[in-house]
């Protein structure tokens, strides 16, 4: 779960991570109230998943009262990268002396995490020198390890103390929470010597949220994907017309490669999972005709145990009950297919025996 | 690489050697045997030919599962049959404390089944079978399989068939659509074994060569990789400095799957370039892997690197 900024910096200071004043505001009047709260100038900062937001133009500086109500507006109905803000930031602007990058992430190779620091803040990490990597255990980091990293930045005098201080928090956050990555980008070093966490991109761990109720509130997902979890089904919704379900992640990411290499456009993946009845495949058509731009459904299903008479039986009763009105393109290895192939003869669903025969079938269909 | 890694012997583990009285027939403890993820499987393995000795499900211990008896706790089940292998059917939440059982009973290979498993809960035990020299492969795993003798999974038994290649995939039903390709064009498997779908695999990509990398009966691998994290990149890094000399094929889903979306797998997602298809596949090249494009083109693929 990818936290937005102002919720990952709720959390930051409950572990006494310094974050500026700030103000979250979904309206106008919200804003103004912020704004009188923090007075000027300050910065405004659209609420995003997405990175990128700087280079967007979706963050912007706010110099008084009268720059508010435009600057507010605009924010608030710019899209980037497809993504509408859940609100904007209104934050103090911060004494900056400095700034520093840091960030622990999940380590996958090393099965630990990892401290990447520099004393290049607010650019992007890939391109900044003087990086310093270190491992940290999952427990957490030790104050000598951020000692050493602190004096490898080149950090000296009460900004050690600061910087010690600061990353140990910021471990201990990291194993409390389950997170996978916690960027801070830019850290400022102010003109006192302490440390303050301008950004917070965190992503906690989906598989760790049954320890952390409290991060429940957090959780924006919408009706569709709610559905479908609920079934146990993983869905990725896609911007093209050509739903793909099937049995297996791998399965399906390779129907979408190969139906993108046959010049088609996936409009959804959704993965049910290792059980193939005729519940859960009725159930995954009825995700997928919620999605307005599908066109074509394309089901690829492989298992030696799949009974494909009851996937075709699902395909049958979705057409009957007119959950779906789109013809499905479907290869179904299992037993039974002679059975299930003369059962959808009449009806819009077409049974083929390879993978590529039925992908060429489903992109002529939308193509056409 | 240490000692301890270069002497574990997963076919020692799995088979056994011949003239072992046991040989073919080794024991394996189904933990969560009773439930019906395990139950069902359970069947699966032992009409395959596995030996499943004992179950272990907390409160049900006495009672069997269609014969096979069934006991509390792990120390009780390995005590009675010698287990050194468990599979382990138990939901998510409960796989951290079913695997330290595992571990302290003796276990010297865990095959985990359950997704959702927490990164956190993964590395736990991780740790805690190092310091066991044991071994995990999972979890979010099909499991393990050498055709046509045994299998610790949930894999149906129709793709595989035995023979001299080895398969190693991070996804489940991939792994069944691969070897199926291969076997199909008679290329049949010395082992299948899901490295699983998460950021963390208790046997990654490179522990799973160095598995293999000295067995005379294993003439080529295949690897079904996916987007996400580095494994295949050092991978390619590992064939390189090692010079594996056994041919290898690759495939990578997800090249077509947008950046930052996780595309059903934990550990299937794009940050920027890191985990990116291009990056995998550039690397690959560098180490003289050719990557299929579809699952269909591997036994191609092979096929042309044997020739050789």
């Amino acid at each position: 779960m990818r936290l937005l900024e102002y919720q990952g910096k709720e959390l930051f200071d409950q572990y006494g991570i310094r974050i500026p004043r700030s103000y979250l505001a979904n309206t106008i009047e919200e804003a103004r109230e912020g704004g009188r709260k923090l007075g000027y100038p300050l910065v405004l900062k659209s609420q995003l998943t997405v990175g990128g937001r700087g280079k967007a133009g979706a963050i912007v500086k706010c110099k008084s009262e009268a720059e508010l109500e435009p600057k507010f507006n605009e924010l608030l109905h710019k899209e980037v990268k497809g993504e509408l803000p859940r609100g904007i930031l209104l934050e103090e602007m911060a004494d900056i002396k400095k700034e520093l990058y840091l960030s622990l992430f999940l380590n996958r190779s090393k099965r630990c995490y990892s401290l990447i620091s520099s004393a290049e803040g607010g650019v992007e990490i890939e391109s900044a020198g003087s990086k310093v990597m270190v491992d940290v255990p999952i427990d957490g980091l030790t104050p000598q390890t951020a000692e050493d990293t602190a004096s490898k930045l080149g950090l000296s005098g009460r900004t050690v103390v600061s910087f010690v201080d600061f990353t140990t928090k910021l471990s201990r956050f990291v194993s409390e929470k389950e997170a996978e990555l916690a960027e801070i980008n830019p850290v400022a070093i102010l003109g006192d010597g302490s440390l303050m966490a301008l950004d917070a991109k965190v992503i906690i761990d989906d598989n760790a949220m049954f320890r952390h109720p409290e991060l429940k509130k957090y959780e924006h997902i919408s009706e569709l994907e709610k559905q479908a979890e609920i079934s146990g089904f993983s869905l990725v919704e896609l911007d093209g017309n050509i739903a793909i379900i099937g049995n297996g992640a791998g399965l399906v990411m390779s129907t979408l490669d190969m139906v993108s290499d046959a010049g088609g456009r996936a409009g959804a993946f959704l993965d049910f999972g290792g059980r193939a009845t005729t519940e859960t495949i009725y159930e995954a058509l009825k995700v997928i005709s919620k999605i307005n731009r599908v066109e074509t459904i394309l089901v690829n299903l492989f298992g030696g145990i799949v009974r494909t008479n009851l996937v075709a039986q699902a395909i049958l009763d979705a057409y009957k009950n007119n959950l779906i009105n789109v013809p499905v393109f479907a290869r179904i290895s299992g037993a039974e297919s002679e059975k299930a192939r003369e059962m959808l003869s009449g009806s819009r669903a077409k049974l083929y025996n390879t993978v590529e025969e039925a992908i060429q079938a489903a992109v002529a269909a939308v193509n056409k | 690489m240490t000692i301890m890694e270069k002497s574990f012997n997963i076919f020692d583990i799995l088979v056994g050697s011949k003239g072992d009285k046991d040989f073919g027939k080794k024991p394996v403890v189904i933990q969560g045997i009773t439930g019906s993820y395990g139950s069902t499987h359970t069947r699966l393995m032992k009409a395959y030919g596995t030996n499943v000795a004992a179950g272990v499900t907390p409160g049900k211990g006495g009672q069997n599962f269609e014969g096979t008896p069934v006991y509390d706790t792990m120390g009780e089940a390995v005590k009675a049959t010698g287990a050194q292998i468990s599979g382990i059917f138990v939901p998510a939440p409960f796989f951290l404390k079913a695997a330290i059982e595992a571990l302290d009973a003796g276990i010297k290979l865990l095959v985990a089944i359950p997704e959702h498993v927490a990164i956190r809960d993964s590395i736990k035990v991780l740790e805690h079978a190092k310091r066991k020299s044991a071994k995990m492969i999972g979890p979010n795993t099909p499991g393990v399989i050498v055709p046509e003798v045994m299998k610790v999974g949930i894999m149906p038994a129709q793709p595989f068939k035995a023979g001299s290649t080895v398969v190693f995939s991070r996804s489940g039903t991939l792994m069944y659509e691969v070897s199926y390709n291969l076997s199909n064009r008679g290329y049949g498997q010395r082992l299948s074994l899901g490295i699983g779908g998460d950021p963390i695999n208790g046997t990654n990509l490179i522990e799973a060569f160095d598995l293999i990398r000295d067995r005379t009966d294993v003439d080529s691998v295949v690897v079904v990789g996916e987007i996400g994290g580095d494994a295949e990149e050092q991978l390619a890094e590992y064939i390189i400095q090692t010079s594996f000399n056994k041919p290898v094929i690759a495939y990578i889903a997800g090249r077509a799957a947008p950046k930052e979306k996780r595309m059903g797998h934990a550990g299937a997602i794009v940050y920027g370039n890191y985990g990116s298809a291009e990056s995998k596949v550039t690397n690959y090249a560098k180490a003289g892997v050719p990557v299929a494009k579809r699952p269909a083109e591997v036994p191609e693929l092979l096929a042309k690197k044997l020739r050789r």
